[in-house]
């Protein structure tokens, strides 16, 4: 193969022909977060109050490509297919920006407030972002390592924005040390899969697992090894989406992080994981069922199962939530186990894990908004600072009423779809372990209810700590924030056509 | 013809829901025009429903959904917006739209604590919406959808208004219903992939008309039973059936008085409703083999129901574990799979709906001026507060089914189908469960007896004697009571007013094999299931 090519061939460059509309999402928001750093440079601390501004800006310009070429609607490959602009990347390229921009949102007055670092912070959290809209078009190993390092790398950082607090720099260390550990094991899972395929391009990994690239014979011998690359490179994302066992950095992670980095890394870095996970299954290596559904089934489970037992005895706000994102997890890879079956089977598990992630940003970014809102009057975030929450804030009670039930999946509220969506592909399988996925999830959605009425609970019908009833201020970016994720929960929840025609999505060749 | 008033039933559904949009907008401090909006908005739809309904509604084809309306919803899933009503659903939709005001009438100077009515009237609201939804759904997701808005309003309504126990019995009652809820759309989604046409074309449809005329043909008996297991659990936790009725005491004990009256008069009976339009048209041979188990569970909540009113000391519990006992005589109607038993048991969900709401009404009532419903603290309400006492006692002897009052007319013909039900149903079994459905009514004549005796005979027990507070019924409890005592006495004259309604939809509702005449069959035609002879079988 490529590996044996001539020195000249090698030394004389070509550069590959570039369809620079398809990289201008890329473009755009590099320029944003190195024009970013280069204002901080030049005018320092005159510049400061517009940076997070500024951000924001450039990730609506970064909408602006994105929705150029979702009209367009042509499917791009670049590089010999290994950055591929498509409808799948296209829609998680936007849920990226938009979590994004709610997410600067959300940093606006909790930054500038606190003793932070302003600037290096929303340059740091483009660069993250950027590294997530490379993740969704990334179709080759290489470029998905590159991406995954891009968007992690900046990440760990800002975990432990809060410099002078013991807490955000445990944070950020575990999460840094722990992001190391399944970088590394990812890249032996990749090795050991360009190993037995001898490709790095997704597409040809896969059509070179069925057959031995050297005899064309039947690969049966190498399944182990092709086992083992697959088990770690899942292992590897399995961290990155805080899936059992592979979750316990996240609690503390979230619970010491600036709350809205926790929000960043709860949402956006969550679903570059998935994306990742997915690009892999259903192109790297969607003809090997039998290796990775069995895994997804295990994984899937248990982390529905663990996270939802252990979110049971939260007494933190952002513990629970870490929690509930763990079970979410589960939820999310409960797809992945039954879409090996057939092509169509596969797209509706790709079409309901694409739907549950929209539908999840906006959930879980709400959730976040409001504990954001409720701890600049309370400075805490235990699960009692919520009690009585209505009786002097009855506008943030409801939002938050809305976002637990949706995550619950209650109807008329966005998640109950995301959870149907769900159930519809697991239950379209129809075997035996597909039904009892179905029926475990099912179970589980029970137990989850449990936490998330409590928390209503406690703001409807338990009295406010002191009694204090001194009303909170909600500053105008955070009050945008909750009324965007508001929204989309509702309209979601209400009128699933919006939502589900453009996750109606394939990643099959021809599909 | 049919589709001209297609927008009726969306009217009805939404209009509370859009009266508790608005009311979010305006500031609390304004109760009065808070209440105004809330009873004008409920009131209008009860004026106007009952008018349009009862002279547009075609009568002579009560079995045909009539108000049908019909849209894309969801087309990715093919679930589709559409309502449309029966003689099936009509009654209950009356119901609803009744109690709705009522409530607020009663609620209308005392708020329970903490106060707060613009909360609690836009709850109830957006509970109404829940409920006609849920009623006028003809879409299995759209069932699904408005089935489970229907929760959260009332959690709240029994966290934020309800008694001191109020936070364990609001989360029981929303983990139980869940827990059914989502075996339910299980059982759902199966019906979606595995439905074929007799040509063997996937069907891939939600809408439940479509369901009931393919009727679980060509699917196995395996998966039909399971996908009946999982809807019953949906249905039979929120009618409340034996084993799983132990939220309804702790839910209607808790609850504010308002709560415990919608509870009771509306929402058990989407669990039975759902038993009657989806479950057994859909799946008549699962019903079948599910038939014996499910009488079984009813008699046993029957008397298991009736022997726990012997045992409470509390005025509200008493009558919850009643409506367990009430809600077992419309289950055994319905198991009968007979045209005869689920008539029964649509006239019984009526019948409870209006005689229970009432006893918890006077219930409320009471706690109002004793601030408690202990058994035993009670007595000689005839005396203190003589219209309400004998208010409670005509409520409790229509709850004991006495002839001449709506209750006799859901409990008799229910015990009475059972002596003879469908093709294919034990008749054996049957016969013992109507006998020992027989004994429950004398029981339930005792616990009534016994409560009317304690409470309202005697003398004024001497804590209460020479308490200001009690005093006679109010204008507000009266204007609230007076139509619904006044229904349970018409409906008890004049059952045949709702009997017309229902049969012609029952009986399209049933699989004609389940309810011909054995000797006019053709027996080939019918599976083996409903075991009807043939030479040679």
């Amino acid at each position: 193969m490529s590996l044996a090519l001539p020195i000249a061939q090698v030394v004389a460059f070509d550069r590959p022909a570039i369809d620079w509309h398809a990289l201008a999402p890329e473009i755009v928001l590099l320029t944003s977060g190195a024009l970013l750093t280069l204002i901080d440079v030049v005018f320092l601390d005159r510049a400061r109050k517009y940076t997070s501004a500024l951000a924001g800006i450039g990730l609506l310009a970064t909408m602006v490509p994105i929705l150029t070429l979702a009209i367009d609607g042509n499917d791009r490959g670049l590089f010999n297919d290994a950055y591929v602009v498509d409808e799948f990347a296209l829609i998680m390229k936007a849920v990226f920006v938009l979590s994004g921009y709610v997410v600067v949102l959300l940093s606006t007055n909790y930054i500038a407030e606190g003793d932070y670092w302003e600037s290096e912070y929303y340059g740091l959290l483009l660069t993250s972002l950027l590294g997530m809209v490379m993740m969704a078009s990334s179709r080759d190993l290489i470029s998905i390592f590159v991406a995954f390092e891009l968007l992690s790398i900046p990440s760990y950082m800002l975990a432990t924005w809060n410099k002078r607090s013991l807490k955000s720099n445990e944070a950020g260390l575990k999460y840094y040390l722990m992001g190391v550990f399944a970088s590394a094991i990812m890249l032996y899972g990749m090795s050991l899969l360009f190993g037995v395929s001898g490709e790095t391009i997704l597409t040809k990994v896969n059509a070179s697992l069925s057959t031995d690239p050297l005899s064309g014979a039947a690969l049966a011998s190498s399944t182990p090894v092709l086992t083992l690359g697959v088990v770690f490179i899942i292992i590897g994302f399995a961290f990155k989406v805080s899936a059992v066992p592979f979750h316990n950095w996240a609690p503390d992670t979230y619970s010491g992080a600036p709350i809205p980095v926790t929000a960043f890394l709860a949402v956006a870095s969550k679903i570059a994981g998935f994306v990742a996970l997915v690009q892999l299954v259903f192109v790297g290596f969607y003809d090997r069922a039998d290796v990775f559904h069995p895994l997804m089934w295990i994984l899937a489970v248990a982390s529905m199962t663990i996270g939802n037992l252990i979110a049971l005895r939260q007494d933190d706000i952002v513990r629970l939530m870490a929690y509930s994102g763990v079970a979410q997890a589960g939820v999310i890879l409960a797809p992945l186990a039954v879409a090996g079956a057939s092509h169509d089977i596969g797209d509706e598990a790709l079409a309901s894990i694409v739907t549950y992630l929209a539908i999840y940003a906006a959930m879980n970014l709400g959730v976040f908004a409001v504990i954001l809102a409720v701890a600049r009057k309370t400075r805490s975030t235990g699960v009692e600072s919520f009690n009585g929450l209505f009786h002097y804030a009855p506008g943030l009670t409801v939002a938050m009423t809305i976002f637990m039930f949706a995550l619950a999946g209650i109807p008329p509220f966005g998640g109950w779809f995301a959870k149907f969506r769900i159930f519809f592909a697991v239950v379209n399988e129809g075997g035996f372990w597909a039904l009892l996925l179905g029926v475990i999830i099912a179970i589980n959605s029970v137990v989850a209810l449990y936490y998330y009425a409590n928390i209503a609970r406690r703001m409807w019908a338990d009295e406010a700590p002191d009694g204090d009833l001194t009303p909170i201020r909600i500053p105008p970016s955070l009050g945008s924030a909750l009324v965007l994720t508001v929204a989309t929960t509702l309209v979601f929840g209400i009128l699933p056509q919006v939502i589900s025609h453009v996750t109606d999505v394939s990643l099959f060749a021809g599909g | 013809m049919i589709y001209d008033n297609d927008w009726v039933l969306s009217l009805l559904t939404f209009a509370p829901l859009g009266a508790a949009l608005v009311m979010m907008a305006i500031p609390k401090a304004d109760e009065l025009l808070h209440k105004t909006i809330a009873l004008a908005v409920s009131g209008g739809l009860l004026i106007f429903g009952t008018i349009y309904l009862l002279t547009e509604f075609d009568f002579d084809n009560a079995d045909q959904m009539q108000f049908k309306f019909d849209a894309d919803w969801i087309d990715v899933i093919n679930s589709r917006y559409i309502v449309g009503i029966d003689g099936m659903s009509l009654p209950l939709i009356l119901l609803t739209l009744l109690v709705v005001p009522l409530c607020i009438i009663y609620s209308w100077e005392h708020f329970p604590e903490p106060h707060n009515p613009k909360s609690f009237l836009i709850l109830i609201l957006i509970l109404e919406t829940g409920m006609i939804g849920t009623f006028v759904a003809e879409d299995l997701i759209l069932f699904f959808v408005f089935f489970e808005v229907v929760l959260l309003p009332m959690f709240f309504m029994i966290a934020v208004w309800g008694g001191d126990d109020r936070r364990y019995a609001s989360l029981k009652f929303f983990l139980f219903t869940l827990f059914g809820s989502a075996l339910m759309i299980l059982a759902f989604l199966s019906l979606f992939f595995l439905a074929e046409d007799s040509s063997g074309v996937a069907m891939r449809t939600f809408d439940i008309q479509a369901l009931s005329a393919w009727g679980g043909a060509n699917l196995t008996r395996n998966a039909a039973l399971l996908i009946f297991g999982g809807m019953f659990m949906g249905f039979g936790i929120k009618v409340p059936m034996f084993p799983f009725h132990t939220w309804l005491p702790d839910a209607h004990t808790q609850a504010p008085t308002v709560g415990s009256v919608i509870l009771a008069a509306v929402l058990l009976k989407l669990g039975t409703y759902g038993f009657i339009r989806i479950a057994i048209p859909i799946l008549p041979e699962a019903a079948v083999e599910w038939a014996p188990w499910i009488g079984l569970l009813a008699v046993i909540g029957i008397i298991y129901g009736a022997l726990g009113c012997l045992a409470q000391t509390d005025m509200k519990r008493l009558i919850a574990f009643s409506s367990v006992s009430h809600m077992g005589f419309v289950m055994l109607g319905i198991s009968t799979l007979t045209t005869f038993g689920i008539n029964a048991a649509v006239f019984g969900m009526v019948a409870h709906g209006l005689i229970t709401g009432m006893l918890f009404f006077v219930a409320g009532s009471i706690k109002d001026r004793f601030h408690t419903l202990e058994i035993k603290r009670l007595g000689g309400l005839l005396i203190q507060a003589p219209r309400m006492g004998w208010i409670l006692g005509f409520a409790t002897m229509a709850s004991l089914g006495l002839p001449g009052l709506a209750g006799f007319w859901g409990e008799f013909p229910a015990i009475l189908s059972a002596y003879q039900p469908a093709n294919g149903v034990p008749v054996e079994i049957f016969r013992a469960f109507m006998v020992i459905a027989a004994i429950g009514t004398v029981l339930a004549a005792g616990y009534l007896l016994w409560l009317l005796q304690r409470t309202a005979f005697g003398e004024p027990s001497e804590e209460f004697a020479n308490d200001p507070n009690i005093h006679d019924a109010t204008k507000f409890e009266y204007i609230a009571w007076a139509p619904m005592l006044i229904l349970i006495v018409v409906l008890g004259v004049f059952p045949n007013l709702l009997f017309s309604m229902t049969d012609p939809a029952v009986e399209k509702s049933l699989h004609p094999c389940l309810i011909e005449d054995k000797a006019d069959l053709n027996a080939a035609d019918c599976p083996a299931v409903f075991d009807i002879e043939v030479a040679g079988r």
